[in-house]
Order: C-alpha cells, then sequence, then structure tokens
C-alpha cells in the first residue's frame, strides 16, 4: 500500500521538517539582514562625524559667520526674548543679524536646544556677547545636536520604509548631499526632510491622518518643505475621492482636515493666542518677496537661461513672479492631476520627485540647499528605480560644489561623492542599452572634466564666475532630462494600465 | 576586490584630513625637513626641533622620498628652522602620504589573502559571496581597522605602511617563499626597531623550516643535528646575505660617514621609565594599579607607608617609584619578556612546516613584549592585532579572542584622542569596527544567535566585559567630570588602562593556552 498510515506520516513529517528549515533560514536571513543594518547605520554616523570635524559655513569670518552662527544665534535670541518678539525686529533683536525667517518649530527647536547650550556652558548664547562663538567644545555641541536630531527623525522612518521594501539601506543612508550640508555646512535639514519621510512611510502604511500629521509638521519646521506639499494634498484627496460612498470620502476628508488643522494650530497657538495679528509678522519673515529670483549661481533653469537672457533685468518683479508661477504650476500640475486620479504609492513617489524638481528649477528664489528636496523624493524611488535615482543623487550632489567651494570643503565633498557612486557602481546591473552607456559617459566625464578644470585653469577676469556657472548649466540640464524621464516614467506605466 | 575597499576607506581617510593630529605630524614634518635639506652626515645629529630622527635609517631614506614629492607641495614646509609649520597644502600633503603608503598594507593583506584562498585551510560555502567571502572580511579587518585609523589617520603615524611590510613579509612566508620573507622582513626592522621583539619567531621558523633540510634534498651539504636533518651551509650563507645587504643598505652610507655610534645612540635611548605617560594596558599597568591600591588601602589600614607623591599618569612625568611593591628594572621587563616567549617559541621549534603556527607565534612574541616590555606604547597593540585577524577569518576560536582583543585593543588607543570634537569619532569608529567585526564573524561560523547580555562567539563573562567599555567610555568623557571636576585628572585614564589591561592580559592568556595545547594540528597546511 503507498497510502498507509505509515507513509502518509513519514510524507508529512517530512514536508513539516521542511518547511521548518525553509522559515529558519529566512529568520537567519532576517537577522542578517538586521545585522548588516546595523553595520550600515553605525559606518553612516562615523562617516557623518567624519564631516562633522571638518569646516563648517563662515568658520573663522566675521561678521556674518555662517549657517552655524544663524543656529547658534537663533539659540541666543529665543532664550533671551519672550515668544512675542523672536521675529519682530527691536533693539534687542537686530533682524539683519540672522534674523530668525523659518517656521515656530525651528524656533522651538533652537529655543530646546538653546536650554541645552546655556545648561552647558552659559557663555555659548550669552546676550550679544556669543556672536561668533565657535571653539572646539562649541562645535562639539552643535554637531552633536545634529547628529542627534538625525538619528531621532531621520534615519528611523528611511530604515523602516527600506525594511518594508526588504531593500539594502547603504545608498539611502550614505547620500553625500545631505551628509555635507547638515554635518558640513550645518543645518538641520535632516529634521523635515525626516518627518516628510514619516510622512510617506505613514501613508504607505495607510496612516492617513498620522502623515498628514507628520508632513504638517515638517512644512512648519521648514517653510521649503512646502515644494512637496502639493503631491501630498492630491494623493489624500485622491483616497478620499476613491471611497465607495460620499459618507466614507466625507468622513476621512473630515479626519484628515482635524489633524492638520489641529497640528497647525498646536504649532502656532503661543503666536495665535492674545494677538492673532503676531502670526503676520511670523509670514512676512518666513515669506519675503523681496529676495532675488535666484540666490548665487543655483542650478536653476532662471540661472541657466541668464546666459541668453537676464529675465530678472526684463521684467519687473510682478511680472517676474507670475511668470515663475505660471511655468512651475504648468510644470508640476500633470503630474499631481495623475495621481489625484490614481492616488497610489508609485505615484505618490513620483509626483514628489517632479513637484519638488519643478519648484526648484522653475520656482522664485530658489537656494541650491532645495536640492535636497527632490534628492530625499529620488532616496525613496531608489528600491525601484536604482540606476535613475542613483545618478540624480549623484548629480544633485555635484550641483552643490559652488557652495562646498564657499566652505572649503571640496575634500570632503570629493570623497564623499566618490565613495557614494563606487558603492553604487558595485550594486549597480550592468547597463543594458547603448544610449544609457554612453549618457553615463558623458554625465560622469563632463563632471569630471568640470571639476578638473576649475583645479586647473583660473577663471578669465571678464568672467569671474565662470565656472560656477557652467557647474548649474550642467547640473540643470541633468535635472531638465530627470524631469522628463520621471514624467516618461510615471505616463508610461499609467497607460499600461489603461492597456491592461 | 581589495584595491576596491582600499578606494573606499581612502575616501573616508580623506574626510580625516582636517581631523586633530597630534606632536606626530611635527615630529614627521621635521624629519621631512632634515633629511631633504641637511647633508646625510647630519641627519642623526641635528637638534633644531625636540622631536629629533630616532627611526632606523631606512625611514630616514623613506623621509628623503617623501620629501622630494612635498616640495611640490610647499616647499616651506622642507626647512629645518620653520618649527610646527602646518599649512594647508603641508596637512594635505602628510595625510595623503599617509593614506598612499596604506597601498603596502592593501598589497601585504592581498597577499595573505590569496594564501588563504588557494591553501584551502578553510573550507566554507561562503567563498562565492562577494562581501561575506573569508578574504572580503580579512580585507576590511585589517585595512579598516579602526586603531589602525585612529593612530595614522587622526593621530599620525605610518603603522599602516610598517604594517603592510610586515604582513607581505607573513604572506611570502606562508607561501614558502623563506628568503623573499626574510628580505622584507629585514627592510622591516631596518624602517622600524620595534619590530624586533616578533625577530624570534622569524628566527626560529628561519632556522628549523629553511635551514634545517632533510639529508635528501641537494642543499643538504653541512653539519647534522637530529633526526636526519642537516643545516644547510648554503642556506644559512643565503640568509645571512640577504639580512646583511639590506643592512648595508640602509646603514651603509651612514657607517662610511661616521655616524655609525651616532645612529645607533638614538635608536636606543635607556633613559625612559617603564611606563609611557598613559599606561598602555599591559601587565605593569596592572602592577602600577596594585600598588596604588595597596598605598590607598595600606594608609586606611593604618600602615606608615611613605607616598612620593608623584603622579602616575597625570602628565609627562616618566619615572617613578613604587611605592608598596618592588619597583622594576629594565633587566627584569627583558627577562620577563623573553622568558614567556620561551614556550611559543619551543612549541614553534617543535610543529615544523605549519606556517600558520608562525603566524601564531609572532603574535604571541609581540604579546610577550607587550605585556612585559619596558615603555611599550599603546600603539603597540596593533602589533598583534593586525596578524591575529588572518587567524581570526581561519578559526573560530581565534575568532573568539580576535573580537575579544580587538575591541579592548582599540579601545585601549581612544586615549591617544583627546579633543572635544574627535570623542565621537573615537567612539564610533570603535563600534563600527566592533560591529563589522561581531556580525561578519558571527555569519561566517554559522552561530545561534546571542542575546543583549551574550554577544555571538564570546561567553557571557567576556560579553558583559566587552559591553562594559561603553559605560567606561561615558564615565571617562560625561560622567567624571560632572562628579569630579577637575580633580582627580588621572582616574579616568587609570581606569582605563587597568581595565584593559585586564582584558588584554585575559586574551593573551587564552590564545597562549590555546596555541600551546589545543592540538590542531591535524588542518595543517602542505
Amino acid at each position: 500500500m503507498v497510502f498507509s498510515c505509515e507513509a502518509l506520516k513519514k510524507k508529512i513529517t517530512k514536508e513539516l521538517n521542511a518547511s521548518h528549515v525553509v522559515s529558519s533560514s529566512r529568520r537567519s536571513e532576517s537577522s542578517s539582514l538586521r545585522g548588516f543594518t546595523l553595520l550600515v547605520v553605525a559606518v553612516g554616523l562615523v562617516v557623518r562625524w567624519a564631516v562633522a570635524v571638518g569646516p563648517h559655513s563662515g568658520q573663522g569670518r566675521p561678521p556674518m559667520f555662517g549657517d552655524y552662527e544663524a543656529q547658534r544665534h537663533w539659540q541666543e535670541v529665543t532664550l533671551e526674548l519672550p515668544l512675542r518678539q523672536w521675529y519682530a525686529n527691536s533693539s534687542r533683536n537686530d533682524l539683519g543679524y540672522w534674523g530668525l525667517d523659518y517656521p515656530p518649530l525651528t524656533a522651538y527647536h533652537s529655543w530646546a536646544l538653546g536650554h541645552a547650550a546655556r545648561a552647558l556652558d552659559p557663555a555659548f548664547v550669552a546676550p550679544h556677547h556669543s556672536r561668533g562663538v565657535e571653539h572646539d567644545v562649541h562645535r562639539l555641541f552643535m554637531r552633536a545636536s545634529v547628529l542627534v536630531a538625525e538619528l531621532a527623525v531621520y534615519l528611523p522612518p528611511l530604515l523602516l520604509y527600506t525594511r518594508d521594501l526588504k531593500t539594502n539601506p547603504v545608498l539611502a543612508v550614505l547620500y553625500p548631499g545631505l551628509i555635507l550640508i547638515d554635518h558640513g555646512h550645518f543645518q538641520y535639514n535632516c529634521i523635515s526632510l525626516g518627518l516628510t519621510l514619516a510622512a510617506v512611510v505613514a501613508l504607505k502604511r495607510r496612516r492617513l491622518a498620522l502623515g498628514s500629521v507628520f508632513f504638517s509638521l515638517a512644512i512648519n519646521y521648514k517653510q521649503m518643505s512646502l515644494y512637496h506639499s502639493l503631491p501630498f494634498f492630491c494623493y489624500l484627496l485622491g483616497v478620499c475621492l476613491r471611497q465607495p460612498t460620499w459618507a466614507a470620502a466625507l468622513s476621512k476628508l473630515v479626519k484628515i482636515a482635524l489633524a492638520v488643522v489641529l497640528t497647525f494650530a498646536f504649532v502656532w497657538a503661543p503666536f495665535l493666542y492674545p494677538n492673532p495679528a503676531d502670526v503676520l509678522q511670523v509670514l512676512h519673515r518666513i515669506f519675503p518677496v523681496a529676495r532675488g529670483l535666484y540666490e548665487d549661481k543655483v542650478a536653476s533653469s532662471w540661472c541657466a537661461i541668464s546666459v541668453v537672457v537676464k529675465v530678472q533685468n526684463v521684467l519687473p518683479r510682478t511680472w517676474l513672479t507670475l511668470l515663475c508661477l505660471v511655468t512651475t504650476l504648468g510644470v508640476v500640475l500633470p503630474s499631481n492631476l495623475l495621481l489625484l486620479r490614481q492616488p497610489n504609492n508609485k505615484n505618490l513617489l513620483l509626483s514628489l520627485f517632479i513637484s519638488s524638481l519643478g519648484f526648484f528649477l522653475f520656482s522664485y528664489h530658489v537656494h541650491e540647499k532645495s536640492i535636497l528636496l527632490p534628492a530625499t523624493a529620488a532616496i525613496l524611488l531608489l528600491p525601484h528605480h536604482l540606476v535613475s535615482a542613483t545618478w540624480f543623487l549623484a548629480i544633485s550632489t555635484y550641483s552643490l560644489l559652488p557652495l562646498m567651494v564657499k566652505d572649503k570643503m571640496v575634500v570632503q565633498w570629493a570623497a564623499l561623492l566618490v565613495l557614494f557612486v563606487a558603492v553604487a557602481a558595485k550594486m549597480m546591473p550592468p547597463a543594458n542599452s547603448a544610449f544609457l552607456r554612453t549618457a553615463r559617459k558623458i554625465s560622469l566625464g563632463g563632471s569630471i572634466f568640470l571639476v578638473l578644470a576649475q583645479a586647473v585653469v583660473t577663471p578669465p577676469q571678464r568672467y569671474p564666475d565662470i565656472f560656477p556657472l557652467l557647474n548649474s548649466i550642467f547640473s540643470c540640464a541633468h535635472f531638465l532630462g530627470f524631469l522628463i524621464y520621471a514624467y516618461w516614467v510615471q505616463f508610461r506605466t499609467e497607460s499600461k494600465q489603461h492597456a491592461n | 576586490m581589495i584595491w576596491f575597499v582600499y578606494g573606499l576607506l581612502s575616501c573616508f581617510k580623506l574626510l580625516l584630513v582636517p581631523a586633530y593630529r597630534s606632536t606626530d605630524f611635527e615630529v614627521h614634518r621635521n624629519w621631512l625637513a632634515v633629511t631633504h635639506s641637511l647633508p646625510l652626515k647630519q641627519w642623526y645629529t641635528d637638534e633644531t626641533s625636540p622631536w629629533t630622527l630616532d627611526y632606523p635609517p631606512l625611514f630616514a631614506w623613506f623621509e628623503y622620498l617623501l620629501s622630494q614629492v612635498a616640495a611640490f607641495f610647499d616647499p616651506e614646509m622642507l626647512r629645518v628652522s620653520n618649527l610646527n609649520y602646518a599649512s594647508n597644502a603641508t596637512v594635505l600633503f602628510q595625510r595623503l602620504s599617509v593614506i598612499i603608503t596604506d597601498a603596502f598594507l592593501a598589497y601585504g593583506t592581498k597577499e595573505c589573502c590569496s594564501f588563504i584562498r588557494a591553501s584551502g585551510v578553510r573550507k566554507s560555502s561562503r567563498w562565492t559571496l562577494t562581501w561575506g567571502s573569508p578574504i572580503s572580511v580579512l580585507a576590511l579587518l585589517v585595512l579598516g581597522n579602526a586603531g589602525l585609523l585612529m593612530v595614522d589617520h587622526i593621530h599620525f603615524q605610518y603603522n599602516g605602511f610598517l604594517l603592510g611590510i610586515l604582513l607581505i613579509s607573513i604572506a611570502r612566508m606562508l607561501q614558502g617563499k623563506y628568503l623573499s620573507s626574510a628580505a622584507w622582513f629585514s627592510a622591516l626592522l631596518n624602517l622600524k626597531h620595534l619590530f624586533l621583539y616578533v625577530a624570534p619567531a622569524y628566527g626560529v621558523y628561519l632556522l628549523r623550516n629553511y635551514c634545517l633540510c632533510d639529508s635528501e634534498e641537494p642543499e643538504s651539504r653541512g653539519f647534522w643535528i637530529l633526526g636526519g636533518k642537516r643545516l644547510s651551509i648554503s642556506r644559512v650563507t643565503k640568509l645571512a646575505c640577504i639580512g646583511g645587504l639590506i643592512c648595508f643598505a640602509s646603514f651603509g652610507p651612514f657607517i662610511f660617514a661616521g655616524q655609525f655610534g651616532q645612529v645607533f645612540s638614538r635608536l636606543f635611548p635607556f633613559k625612559r621609565g617603564l611606563c609611557h605617560s598613559y599606561w598602555a594596558p599591559n601587565f605593569w599597568a596592572l602592577y602600577n594599579a596594585a600598588d596604588k591600591i595597596a598605598v590607598i588601602v595600606g594608609k586606611r589600614l593604618g600602615f606608615p607607608i611613605v607616598s612620593n607623591s608623584a603622579v602616575m599618569t597625570g602628565g609627562l612625568v616618566q619615572e617613578f617609584e613604587h611605592t608598596v611593591l618592588p619597583s622594576i628594572s629594565p633587566k627584569v621587563t627583558f627577562v620577563c619578556s623573553v622568558v614567556t616567549m620561551l614556550p611559543a617559541l619551543i612549541k614553534l621549534w617543535l610543529s615544523p612546516a605549519n606556517p600558520l603556527h608562525f603566524v601564531r607565534c609572532i603574535v604571541l612574541c609581540a604579546f610577550s613584549s607587550f605585556m612585559f616590555g619596558w615603555h611599550v606604547h599603546e600603539k603597540a597593540v596593533l602589533l598583534m592585532i593586525i596578524p591575529l585577524s588572518l587567524l581570526a577569518v581561519l578559526w573560530r576560536k581565534e575568532a573568539r579572542i580576535y573580537l575579544l582583543l580587538s575591541t579592548v585593543g582599540n579601545y585601549s588607543l581612544t586615549p591617544l584622542l583627546f579633543t572635544p570634537l574627535e570623542i565621537p569619532l573615537k567612539g564610533l569608529l570603535v563600534l563600527c569596527h566592533a560591529v563589522y567585526a561581531f556580525v561578519q564573524l558571527h555569519q561566517m561560523f554559522n552561530l545561534q544567535k546571542g542575546s543583549i547580555l551574550r554577544l555571538p562567539l564570546l561567553n557571557r563573562f567576556e560579553s558583559v566585559y566587552t559591553l562594559g567599555l561603553a559605560p567606561l567610555f561615558l564615565y571617562q568623557h560625561a560622567l567624571h567630570g560632572a562628579l569630579f571636576g577637575a580633580a582627580l585628572p588621572f582616574l579616568p585614564l587609570l581606569l582605563t588602562s587597568t581595565y584593559c589591561a585586564l582584558g588584554v592580559t585575559y586574551c593573551w592568556a587564552v590564545f597562549y593556552f590555546h596555541f600551546l595545547f589545543s592540538g590542531n594540528h591535524k588542518r595543517k597546511i602542505h
């Protein structure tokens, strides 16, 4: 008898054992992934601190110093003055010297750090006398505060995201742009970007209200996060609209709206309470319209076009802002409308990328550091589009070169960029199309050529800014290409889905 | 693969260019200047800077070569009178010189790796992996060693270059190329005479396995020794010629210049104290600590103890007398070192044709001289850790000792860096190396998962000890200042060196026992 009791029992035990073996090997795989993640985090931290021992922006350059001094000054101001006067010009608060121009959450963060600083050494934040403090112990404190912020806010959602997708976090953790700006130049971008990542992770796990809370906090930390707001809005609205019944849609919408309104109210309450007009002053500080079209030589398209025609000299300011608004919206809207119609995860990430890149390229008053916003979206896209996302991340780091020259961090910049590209190259599948191979060669060769040219050639006297300008044109051309490619990816898959 | 790792780590090392650098930076700048702008006669007599040349002549030649390149970066650094000169170009050049000469370390590791791969001594399914294969792990353990990164690329020295030459020499020995190995080693001795500590292992191994040969071999003319072995005269002559030639190339010009005595007196100054200003974690650290404790306890119990209040680890005090325990003379340390080396050397003699035993014996010789040597520097711990990495990827027991020793040893190097910004850096570097070593070796030996108080491969006692380094670090850098302010400045250092000395001594004992008594001759090579 083939199907005797004995034989069946044997067969079943065998199957059970086999499944046991599979599950145990899977467990060891996950434990090895955990060990690997721990290692990546440790390496990431070492690399960050190795950058942190280097120079920061405006180091030893009075009277204005740089962003490092700005952050320290905010600690001093928020600690010294009552909340109402933080954003107002007064004899005790000279807004001309690094006046606070970020939203309240940054101010609260500075206030908390200010308390820590005072506990360590009152001289760090002594009113007026502490300007330009930057000795080693103070640097230790400031650098540690960024590392702690990144450990607490940025890395957890990033690692959750890569764990969910079972991918290797090494490229995401070693992205040079954020490391150089936060731990070298000195800023706290990791907080607003980390909150944005947390929002995406929450949305991916269908926690819409939580996601909108996170994103509202991100906006309230740094207004630059508004570049990302359109896709979040379209996604949330799209999800609500797709509910089967009107009642369900409405209840979802109310829930999300409530979450957003409450978060904003909570953050702004101290400014709202006795005299709501204070808010206007804060808003005026946060959104200055009186600034230029772009700052320094940034890889925005207006800067690139300026070689042919200086738009800001031809058009009056009101027209200029209108022009910016129209082009930016024109570039950004199609992607967001698609997201509104099909609010899925893939469209959300692509729209985040397209919107922030569109804003970077076409909007009014752009900083070179704003490239971190599309870069964050690209980090999220890494698991899906390894080659193009890595390429974008590399070029976005490249575009920071003029800033790094100013901060005397070229060695760090080059080292991190080479490290990143080398690690990425090991992970990359071989390029299968000749076009892609050539494009990569041109991109890599072009950037190396430009860097070497800057190192060797002194710019002619007539064009002292020729190299920063060439850098921004080079980067801008790439960014336009990536924008078009992202559009192509988003609409191609959309049409495929339709065909199915 | 190994060059890729070297490239990656070089990028990381570049980040450390602006980091803290010790007076050793000025030492090497001065040597560049001395060798570049003074005639050979004055190299070992110049006293413009307090940091006179006290490495053997081949190292002086090495500095001479470097100084030729340095002239392109900033000729100002090559002026002897330009003391403490550190322009950006100077810093960049000196840092780059360390990073680039680390290529020797990479090459040495590569040679050891290719031997391990070819010998088939380690059977594993992991050879096909890119990053998990034993040689990749070895490459990262050696090239990414946290101690080397701290000592060479922050503190500033050329240990990577020197240990690289040691690894090349070891690799040649493993491959059975005895003459080439001897040549590399004598070059190494002429670069830094500290490596004399491991010379006994070389002597015994070469004598037993190269100079003695069976009577059937063609080169066997010579004296009978024992058991059918003959001392081959031709081989002894070859060895002596090679060693002599290299020493002559290095010392020769100085002998002709009548400088030999001067060079020699610079190389062996017997004026220093038993321990360096910060105690290296060896036996004498424990001895000193015991003396201190005896004084305190004795005073409590009311014994009349006359204490000389010299602060022992407080600063530049180079000599001090023990109060309760007998004072130690250089002879005692020498005898202790030699006596503790002997059993290992005898074992090496008794087990011929086992090149891995040669590596073990090198580690043990370095250990003995580290444990009992006179005026040992804490950096000498690298001389044990680096060769031990080679064994760590092969055997589980040695992996265990490696994990413990590398973590404690790297930690014991952290007092070298004391500036505020480098404090997190050194902690993270040690942590990073430890995490990598534990994760990779754990996976390589495919063991059960550890728990919170049980690190992979270690037993509970060792795990708790290793984890105890974290609170020690916190105490040293935060708690002590909060508790005592500026009082008792030597206490954190004393705690560190005593705590580390316990671990290092334990490793030494376990490893010695393992080498002498465990019978892993079954897995010999050749």
